[in-house]
């Protein structure tokens, strides 16, 4: 490992934490205290849509309210899209003439794309109209705002005492929308611009190569769709390719602001979490947690990348020995990715898109060492709780962590509490279901498509290797995470309707539990802190959460893992490649 | 009533400690206990009571499926494979096993304590009043509200409210205590109960508790009922284990596919070898034993909980108010120090106040004779009757003392009278103010809650009062003596976050020196029952868990309205209703310790199911090579603890699995050690003991038992294919 790429880790999560800081001020601003710099010139704009829209946002909802409005929003977007896909060739701004969306595409793409994951079985400028690709821009904006309402209802239930309510859903939702995605997402935008992304409405320009061939050039608004995919963790990306693509990311340093921009809003969270509950620490707890097993997966995929394949290694060794210049840059693995990023920070974007649940890569994951790939499987099948994505990241480590706090916090002699609310039955009832509905989805999915035939049919690379990518197609979608490892026939129906489902119990089986935690949570009336409560910003707490973490959220997927990357890994130090 | 109860009164102020030792100690091992266990584990194999324990019977059911394979194996062969196979099921069938050997030996003394509450529960005869007739009838044929008379060496025949007299009864049958206790009508120590004797003098009682309700009835159900109470963080643990079961269940069945798909088939009895490996086994198998055994704790030391939700509730109480008088302090004030006037020896003080205090037969006076001879080596003084007369106490005159005749007639003033009392009422009877410098002696110990007793003298003539002449000799300083250790043990709980009160009927002045003395978090000062119960919601209000003790009538609203509200047996009906535990020895001090059994059961449920989920780790890395090293070769890097075979190796992990739940029942069953300390400082401690020591010692243990098996030859000590055949 060089300096430079371990350093660049070390960095980026200092920026992250004073983004992160800055961001959970402006929320908690933005939803709590109804304070922001931005008040003068969105006010109005809030006032007059509560008006049209006829909604009273000092309206208090308990939680079953909230989740039937957060479920209808939702439900509304699917129907919408998955029309609109349907339609698009009848529809206008078509300049391309794609034709209509097939319908296990728009089934796989409108749930991917209300769930946050964004995960595509489709090219998109080879298949999207600029209306199609525009209103899904539009669900990157609504899909994640939904996340940062989950979190509301959830951190509200401990910075509520004895209260049946947990807030307004439409104030939460317009609100969340108005401060935290559009402004920035524009400001990012301007950014990416400036930084060389193209915002058009062109169609695509023929040129000729210098080689003599012909190639089409895809345009259109690319910089405000990767801005907004980048800022709400959606990770749709424009083209097929993502940031890789010379479009999405031109260089270096519009790859570090969208690094950035991903991070930004799910690190806020952490800090919004703290301030609702009127206790930083607690921030600085959940950070730390999430920045050592970010640390990890970051530095372990580096290194096995930077090592590379053994087996190739030595052809390449033998080939240039006579050459004598040949350097350390030949063992490492650069299959599948971008030149022009190197190894670093091709890593650190990979292991960043797979913890920060935004999806969009940089480079092939099929082509990563088993053990890289498996790191990226890591960060999702623990459930994105290593920042994760909007609102929700943070929800899912409040349940690793009322997880912990229930196994290990009865060492302290009292009944469990976290951040005051005691955790009983129906919280433990609830937090458990989370935690089966996503093993149960990723397992009984992919063990399924290993099973029958049109699942096996669709795998592209057969023996341990094809294991790891069926494992992390349902990874990815459970985890909302949209990212692709490849070589799998994901646009086929089979992998379209599973995968499809696996998006929609990761979202909904996982959060409407945890929404119900927050519920009860509020209606419990607070624990005063004293010398016997379970201190829960210590390093003690930290590693104990890191440790639940591990031993609930990645043990289940030790045997899998054992057939897939591990197998591969072994059979590749010995010798065979799959 | 004081001679009777003297005994008890002693042990009460001997100290804290002494009431933690009384206990019954019933040995854990005896030859008994064990042979009822082993047959309630067999019994207790019907799927149908282990429907109760998803853990235990997701292990029974696999065991069921493995014996079939192993008589699979037996008939159509390989041989080897009958050997493997029958061991495994040999070792499920152990675990469950000895998971019901836990649980029996844990119901097994709380039946024993029930059988013998039992014994004396025999029907008696009972003398009903009817109008002005006394009608003998059965103890099960009265009912509420009849009055029954109850003489000397009659059993009490059934739970009531004495309504006329005084009478010792002794109540061993149900406290094990041998000392009676005195039960009187009105007051706070009217509750009888049936079963118990009266040996002396007669009582009227009216009868509140039909049969089948009474004391003692209710006693053995609640024994009884305690192995199938399952106290509210007991239901959510299990919810937990078996969500984590379930999840096991789904990792193990989806390995199928996954497996076949990699060409490495494993037969059905590794399967169910890795799902029992996985399962939280050890948690699952010990968790009724840990709560079964918690509330015998608390029978053992004479504490009987009403519900399981108040034994959790001990556990989580922050904030326990204790009574100063008995719980604090010894029960009585104690003189610690004679202050003579200006110009009084205060040898002369200390004579005349033992003098004063020969006839006086309270602690009080006892304790000034004491430390007249302790302090002044003065011996007590022996004087013919005719030479002294005793003024005892009278609520009048607020003091008592002595008259000491001197036989010389010829004497002008020839008789001596001392007196000791209120400051008020001693100065005017000598007719004397107090100096400025004593009247700032008298404020400082008032102040610091002690009593000051002022003692006057006057001699007198006998033809008259001509010569009289009187004088102030000084002050006896009288104290609330601290029960020895008690600070100390606040202080420990304080450190555990819990806040402890004092409750008092004294002047916050007073109360507050003494507050500071014992070192209590806070006081109520001139405590009324309104204000008690004012002050256990203002603090439920707040969101702590309130702790409290109370024995009268009047404690009962706050008792009503605690989360944790011991009654002691001693009371009255109404505080022993208010109640949801209920203290056999009266012995208010013991608040302190039920709180320790309380988080005792928490920490050990905490630490067990830690303990159990680190384990995964060790046969993760014991089970997953054997399994699949077959298929992948370079899979058998992640046998770090280098086992023998395949073969030896699920054996192993399965083995340690089994004996860690036998290993573990003494933690079960006698808790984990727990001294009051902060939250952080016992995490530390127990994550580092059974977090740690959970991901370590199976690795230790299952590496340990790969070489037993190996050297005996149990298995295959070479590579077989385990597969299916």
């Amino acid at each position: 490992m060089t300096v430079q790429g371990v350093l660049q880790i070390v960095v980026l999560l200092g920026v992250v934490a004073v983004v992160g800081i800055f961001m959970g001020r402006y929320m908690f601003g933005v939803f709590e205290k109804n304070k922001t710099f931005l008040d003068p010139v969105l006010l109005p704009v809030e006032r007059s849509v509560y008006k049209v829209c006829g909604i009273d946002p000092t309206q208090e909802m308990r939680w079953t309210t909230y989740a039937l409005c957060l479920l209808a929003v939702n439900v509304v977007g699917f129907v919408v899209l998955f029309i609109l896909l349907g339609l698009q060739s009848v529809l206008p701004l078509n300049p391309a003439h794609q034709a209509h969306v097939p319908f296990w595409t728009s089934w796989n793409t409108a749930i991917s794309f209300v769930t946050n994951t964004n995960w595509q079985n489709y090219g998109g400028e080879t298949t999207l109209s600029y209306l199609s690709q525009m209103w899904l821009t539009v669900q990157q904006f609504l899909s994640p705002v939904s996340g940062i309402c989950i979190l509301l209802v959830v951190v509200r239930g401990f910075s509520r005492s004895q209260s049946n309510t947990v807030g307004n859903f439409w104030k939460d939702f317009i609100r969340c929308l108005l401060w935290v995605a559009v402004p920035f997402a524009i400001l990012g935008t301007i950014i990416l611009v400036a930084l060389g992304s193209p915002q058009n409405l062109h169609g695509y320009i023929q040129v000729s190569t210098l080689g003599g061939g012909h190639q089409k050039i895809a345009q259109g608004p690319v910089a405000s769709m990767t801005s907004i995919m980048q800022w709400g963790d959606n990770g749709g990306g424009f083209f097929a390719t993502n940031a890789a693509h010379p479009y999405e990311a031109p260089n270096v340093a519009s790859l570090l602001v969208q690094l950035i921009m991903g991070f930004a809003v799910s690190a806020g969270c952490i800090w919004l979490f703290g301030r609702m509950i009127k206790d930083v620490r607690q921030s600085r707890a959940v950070f730390v947690a999430m920045a050592i097993m970010f640390s990890v997966g970051a530095l372990v995929m580096y290194h096995y990348e930077l090592v590379g394949n053994p087996i190739v290694n030595s052809a390449v060794v033998s080939a240039k020995a006579k050459t004598a210049n040949h350097t350390a840059t030949y063992r490492s693995n650069w299959e599948g990715k971008e030149t022009r990023f190197g190894i670093g920070t091709t890593t650190l974007f990979e292991n960043s898109t797979t913890a920060v649940s935004w999806g969009s890569t940089a480079a092939s994951n099929d082509s990563l060492t088993p053990i890289g790939g498996m790191m990226t499987l890591f960060n999702m099948t623990t459930g994105e709780v290593i920042f994760g994505s909007w609102g929700v990241g943070m929800v899912g480590m409040i349940a690793f962590a009322i997880l912990a706090i229930f196994l290990a916090g009865l060492m302290v002699g009292r009944t469990p509490e976290y951040l005051g609310k005691k955790i009983e039955s129906y919280e433990v009832k609830m937090a458990v279901l989370a935690m089966i509905v996503t093993s149960f989805a990723i397992l009984v999915l992919a063990a399924l498509s290993l099973a029958v035939k049109p699942g096996i049919s669709g795998i592209y690379n057969p023996g341990p290797h094809g294991l790891t990518e069926v494992l992390y197609a349902f990874s990815s979608g459970v985890g909302n995470n949209g990212s692709a490892f490849g070589g799998l026939n994901a646009a086929s129906p089979w992998y379209s309707l599973t995968v499809g489902i696996a998006m929609l119990l990761g979202r909904y089986a996982m959060y409407i539990p945890l929404l119900a935690v927050g519920g009860s949570m509020a209606l419990k009336q607070r624990v005063p802190v004293g010398a016997g409560t379970f201190p829960t910003h210590g390093p003690l707490f930290i590693g104990l959460l890191i440790g639940t973490v591990i031993i609930v959220g990645a043990l289940i997927f030790f045997p899998a893992l054992a057939l897939g990357p591990l197998a591969e890994h072994f059979s590749m130090q010995a010798g065979r490649l799959f | 009533m004081q001679a009777v109860n003297t005994s008890s009164n002693i042990a009460r102020d001997s100290g804290i400690t002494e009431a933690g030792n009384k206990h019954k100690k019933q040995s854990f091992w005896s030859f008994e206990a064990v042979k009822t266990a082993v047959k309630q584990s067999f019994v207790k194999l019907n799927p149908h009571s282990l429907m109760h324990n998803p853990v235990m019977f997701v292990v029974e059911v696999g065991s069921m499926l493995t014996t079939l394979d192993a008589l699979r194996y037996l008939f159509v062969g390989p041989i080897a494979e009958f050997s493997f196979v029958g061991q495994i099921s040999l070792w499920l069938w152990l675990t469950v096993l000895f998971a019901n050997f836990a649980e029996a030996m844990a119901e097994g003394r709380g039946q024993a304590h029930a059988d013998t509450l039992k014994r004396t529960r025999t029907d008696t005869e009972a003398k009903r009043i009817v109008g002005t007739v006394l009608e003998v009838v059965s103890a099960s044929r009265l009912v509420k509200g009849d009055t029954v008379l109850v003489e000397a060496g009659d059993i009490i025949p059934g739970d009531g409210e004495v309504i006329e007299g005084v009478a010792a009864v002794d109540e061993s049958a149900i406290t094990g205590e041998s000392a009676p206790v005195i039960r009187e009508s009105g007051g706070d120590r009217s509750a009888v109960t049936g079963g118990t004797r009266v040996i002396s003098d007669q009582l009227k009682v009216r009868i509140t508790a039909e049969k089948g309700e009474s004391f003692l009835d209710k006693m053995i159900s609640l024994i009884e009922a305690a192995k199938r109470y399952k106290t509210p963080n007991e239901i959510a643990l299990a919810l937990l284990l078996a969500g984590l079961t379930l999840i096991f269940l789904v990792v193990v069945l989806t390995l199928g596919p996954f497996s076949i798909y990699s060409h490495v088939p494993v037969s059905v009895t590794i399967f169910i070898a890795l799902l029992v490996a996985l399962a939280p086994t050890t948690i699952g198998g010990l968790l009724s034993a840990i709560g079964i055994s918690g509330m015998n704790r608390l029978f053992e030391r004479n504490v009987l909980a009403l519900s399981g939700r108040a034994v959790e509730a001990a556990g989580d109480a922050n904030i326990i108010m204790l009574d100063k008088t008995g719980t604090l302090t010894l029960g009585n004030r104690y003189a610690t120090e004679f202050i003579p006037n200006t110009g009084v020896d205060a040898m002369e003080l200390a004579g005349a106040a033992q003098l004063s205090s020969l006839a006086d037969e309270t602690p009080e006076g006892r304790s000034i004779v004491v430390l007249a001879k302790e302090r002044y080596g003065l011996r007590e003084q022996s004087f013919s009757e005719k030479e002294v007369v005793f003024v005892p106490f009278s609520a009048q005159t607020r003091m008592s003392g002595v008259d000491v005749n001197s036989m010389d007639t010829t004497a002008d003033t020839n008789i001596r009278q001392i007196r000791k009392g209120a400051v008020e009422a001693v100065c005017y009877w000598v007719e004397s103010d107090l100096s400025p410098h004593m009247k700032q002696i008298v404020e400082d110990i008032s102040n610091s809650g002690g009593t000051p007793l002022l003692v006057g003298e006057r001699l007198v003539s006998k033809k008259g009062k001509n010569g009289e002449k009187g004088q102030l000799l000084g002050i006896i300083h009288l104290k609330d003596v601290i029960k020895e250790g008690i600070a100390e043990r606040l202080e420990a709980l304080r450190k555990a976050g819990i806040k402890t009160v004092m409750i008092t009927g004294d002047n916050p002045l007073t109360a507050s020196a003494i507050a500071q003395e014992a070192g209590v978090d806070d006081f109520l000062a001139e405590a009324t029952p309104e204000r008690k119960m004012e002050y256990v919601k203002t603090m439920k209000s707040k969101g702590y868990m309130v702790a409290m003790v109370g024995d009268g009538t009047n404690d009962a609203p706050a008792l009503a309205n605690a989360d944790v509200a011991v009654a002691m047996n001693s009371g009255t009906m109404a505080a022993r209703e208010a109640g949801n535990m209920i203290d056999l020895d009266s012995d208010p001090t013991k608040l302190i310790e039920i709180v320790e059994v309380g988080k005792q059961i928490l920490i050990t449920r905490g630490a067990l199911t830690t303990f159990s989920v680190t384990n995964d780790v060790a046969k993760y890395f014991a089970i997953i090579p054997a399994m699949f090293a077959v298929g992948y070769p370079g899979l058998e890097k992640l046998n770090i603890m280098h086992l023998t075979s395949p073969q030896s190796a699920i054996l192993s992990a399965i083995i340690f699995n089994a004996i860690i739940i036998p290993l573990l029942v003494p933690i079960a069953l006698k808790g984990v050690r727990y001294k009051p300390a902060a939250a952080s400082v016992v995490l530390r401690k127990n994550l580092l003991l059974y977090g740690l020591g959970g991901l370590i010692v199976p690795f230790v243990g299952i590496k340990l038992i790969d070489m037993i098996v190996t050297a005996l030859h149990l298995v295959a000590a070479v590579h077989p294919v385990i597969g299916v055949h």
